[in-house]
């Protein structure tokens, strides 16, 4: 014991040292634990499409990406993305047109009652969820024949996203500055010309921000679909990895691996390099 | 940008309402710029929420001799609901989920990440960040495939690791899981509302506690809590109503076995879609929107006050 008078020198502290050691180690190891309990789960997802034999427990894998060739045969499997994308897509083109209309006439005329409107509207959409709903709104497309198409599904998640888009793409249209307006209609230009030509580009950031963030409600969504859409052809990838793990007698892991990493994938990307821009207001919409 | 968006003094007095219409888009066609995204609204969120009070007073069915020839029923019902064991098992069910996952599991996680990370940089924290956040942000029917092979029964990850083969986890604790499951997933929100509330902190009060000599425990009671008091009750009552909302759990057990994680949402999808009993369905359906507009209600008032 070489530093044993060293010891004896700063004793009270040496015990104090000891402690807050004890502290420090007690503190890695807690962390080490959550961070465990979040990646064990999602380790399968990493390993599994990759290997030539998967099964259900993570393991080193015999790497190969003849997974994601057999998913390419899987008739269903590439048309629920196709399918996805085509919901994803047709919500945020009609959420992005009818929201920022919305949001421009709201923040430049005072309608009378505006601010009772976009609040009303805003804790209509947190009430009237997806799950509260379902029952009137499956009833609702049986009475008006929407029942089975995709323009169903894209009119009910726009009805649900519309409110949250139109308070925040309001909010970024305020910032735009008046005085662009008023010389462009200087110049003569009719008011639809000054939101194609003067609003839209210089809020294009929060037009942006709207439309992915819609994206990303609408990918992930499996309740709507679910209920509105009874044929597998028409199903997105949400419903689609349901069936492949539920329907069939053995499930095919080679097949939902590497599925669960192509349709998990558009989301994780978006969320790590194009939310940075974002910040946190992207998890404070409502992620239902 | 506030150079830019000041006009004269003298229009800003006379005309007030004309200086803030500057596109001159008049009343009119400002209505019909609203009109589109307020007719969608009106129809598929506004309309369904109103039906569901009258379809709810119905004996409405999927199939069957009810489907033809519908009739009022009046409050049966919800005097059924409130008579129906399984109504009332699920409705427990829903408080047990959501208090252990959302109020506290979630909650308790997020705030002690944020807390633990304050003063951690580099590379272990965001690791730590973005193994949370990505268990976020994947779709939810692979959040739940991930967690069947976790907990499989004969090859599944979790049995590998506590040596314990055939294991049925969701058979034998399926409540423990889906509450488990949802902390795996929503932990996220709480982190990141908790990490950019403890960021606005003021750093002196911290630091004139710590010079007053109080523990980490006691900074926390005495500084940190009474300053992110807005920020617990804001994060407690999104995370009640998105948990009181949430359908995953169904992708994992479908309510199963034997009702034994039927939360509200599953039993309702239930009794409602496969059962065929939309009419039953829409009262339990009512009565979930009543809960929810009390949560939100809730949430407002604590937004008013707070400004």
């Amino acid at each position: 014991m070489t530093t044993n008078i060293d010891m004896k020198l700063k004793q009270p502290t040496a015990s104090s040292h000891l402690l807050k050691m004890l502290g420090r180690m007690a503190f890695v190891l807690m962390l080490v634990v959550i961070g465990l309990f979040f990646a064990i789960p999602l380790m399968w997802l990493v390993v599994a499409p990759f290997d030539a034999n998967p099964t259900m427990a993570v393991k080193w894998p015999e790497w190969t990406l003849s997974n994601f060739e057999r998913l390419l045969q899987n008739p269903y499997a590439l048309g629920s993305i196709l399918n996805s994308l085509l919901l994803a897509a047709g919500t945020m083109a009609l959420t992005v047109m009818f929201g920022t209309l919305a949001s421009y006439a709201l923040s430049r005329v005072r309608i009378p009652g505006r601010d009772a409107l976009l609040y009303g509207m805003l804790l209509l959409s947190s009430i009237v969820t997806g799950t509260a709903a379902m029952v009137p709104t499956f009833q609702l497309m049986n009475a008006i024949g929407l029942i089975n198409t995709q323009t169903g599904v894209i009119l009910v998640m726009a009805g649900g996203v519309l409110p949250t888009v139109i308070f925040i793409l309001k909010d970024f249209m305020d910032s735009v500055p008046k005085s662009y307006e008023e010389s462009a209609r200087l110049y003569g230009a009719k008011p639809y010309q000054i939101l194609r030509d003067v609003v839209v580009p210089v809020a294009r950031p929060g037009i942006a921000f709207i439309a992915i963030w819609t994206v990303v409600q609408v990918w992930g969504n499996f309740l709507v679909p679910y209920i509105l859409l009874r044929d597998p052809s028409s199903q997105p990838a949400a419903v689609m990895m349901f069936t492949f793990y539920t329907e069939s007698g053995q499930a095919d892991l080679r097949l939902i691996s590497a599925f669960s990493l192509i349709f998990a994938l558009p989301v994780l990307l978006i969320y790590f390099f194009v939310n940075r821009k974002f910040g946190f207001r992207f998890y404070g919409g409502i992620k239902s | 940008m506030s150079t830019l968006t000041e006009s004269p003094p003298v229009t800003r007095t006379r005309h007030r309402r004309r200086a803030d219409d500057v596109a001159g888009l008049g009343a009119r066609r400002a209505i019909a710029f609203v009109g589109p995204a307020l007719l969608v609204i009106a129809l598929f969120l506004l309309f369904p929420a109103i039906w569901t009070v009258y379809l709810g007073l119905t004996n409405y069915r999927l199939t069957g001799l009810a489907a033809a020839n519908t009739s009022f029923v009046g409050l049966e019902n919800y005097a059924s609901a409130f008579t129906d064991p399984s109504f009332w098992n699920s409705l427990r069910l829903t408080v047990v989920f959501v208090g252990a996952s959302g109020v506290l599991g979630q909650t308790l996680l997020g705030f002690t990440l944020a807390w633990s990370l304050r003063r951690v940089t580099g590379w272990a924290r965001s690791t730590l960040e973005a193994l949370v956040l990505a268990a976020w942000v994947i779709p939810g029917s692979v959040h739940a495939f991930l967690w069947i092979a976790l907990l499989d029964r004969r090859g599944g990850t979790l049995n590998t690791i506590l040596n314990t083969p055939g294991k049925a986890w969701l058979i034998d604790n399926p409540m423990t899981v889906i509450v488990l499951f949802n902390i795996w997933v929503g932990t996220a929100f709480s982190m990141q509302l908790f990490s950019s509330a403890l960021s606005a902190v003021p750093p002196s009060q911290l630091e004139s506690a710590r010079m007053a000599g109080a523990a980490g425990w006691q900074q926390l009671r005495d500084v940190v809590i009474p300053n992110i008091r807005g920020h617990i009750l804001t994060n407690t009552l999104m995370i009640t109503l998105w948990t009181f909302n949430t359908f995953t759990p169904y992708l994992l057990t479908a309510g199963g076995p034997n009702g034994k994680t039927e939360i509200l949402s599953v039993y309702i999808y239930q009794t409602a879609i496969p059962g065929g009993q939309l009419g039953f369905g829409a009262a339990l359906s009512m009565i979930m929107l009543i809960i929810n507009l009390f949560i939100a209600l809730m949430y407002m008032r604590v937004g008013r006050s707070k400004k």
